[in-house]
């Protein structure tokens, strides 16, 4: 799993049976010190996240397991919204507290 | 998942028996601007997309996870195509067709 923030919205009607009713986001991955890492991802989302909020993802086809249909060819779903995160800096330089929503 | 471009049909007369009832495109990546990354993939058609449409793919072992490509040597399947998509409420993209309803998914 890692974090993402969500960035957009997928709109498509056309899709697998399995899929219906699933909300599909757009995130941009984050790092541990919640700055911008890598590629956008589209996921699924179960836990009615918006616009901007900080998430956990879930990739791989364990991520399907979260949806009302497992059998679905998801690879990414969010399954949490992040409130706060810590990050510890290893060479005992200070750890730092970041909120999930600005 | 990743947003992509079909961009082309594989033809291949000589394959496993398994995959040999399906429907391969070659899919471009897009970021979320719709500009294309370097990558593309070949994916099974689990959908019937055509030529030129943006879809919606998945990969690994997800991609087996269709009545279509279970229990068969897949690792990528398309699995739905997009309308419309919208980043920090500006619509990006917007299916060729669906303008005359003159309504953006921005303003649900």
């Amino acid at each position: 799993m890692y974090l993402g923030r969500v960035i957009g919205r997928v709109v498509a009607t056309q899709r697998l049976p399995g899929l219906l009713g699933e909300k599909l986001l757009i995130v941009q991955p984050l790092d541990e010190k919640g700055e911008t890492a890598g590629e956008s991802v589209v996921a699924c989302d179960v836990v009615d996240s918006g616009l901007g909020d900080v998430v956990h993802v879930c990739d791989g086809r364990e991520s399907s397991m979260a949806l009302r249909d497992p059998f679905v060819p998801v690879d990414a779903t969010i399954v949490g919204h992040v409130e706060e995160f810590e990050h510890a800096e290893p060479a005992g330089a200070g750890g730092e507290t970041r909120t999930g929503r600005e | 998942m990743f947003i992509g471009k079909v961009v082309g049909t594989v033809v291949s007369s000589i394959k496993d028996p398994k995959v040999a009832a399906l429907k391969f495109q070659v899919v471009q990546e897009l970021d979320e601007r719709n500009r294309p990354r370097n990558k593309y993939v070949v994916a099974a058609d689990t959908i019937g997309a055509g030529q030129g449409d943006l879809v919606l793919f998945s990969q690994g072992s997800s991609a087996r996870q269709t009545t279509l490509t279970d229990g068969r040597p897949i690792d990528a399947a398309i699995f739905a195509v997009i309308d419309s998509w919208d980043v920090n409420d500006e619509l990006v993209y917007q299916k060729e067709g669906l303008e005359r309803l003159g309504r953006s998914p921005a303003e649900d």
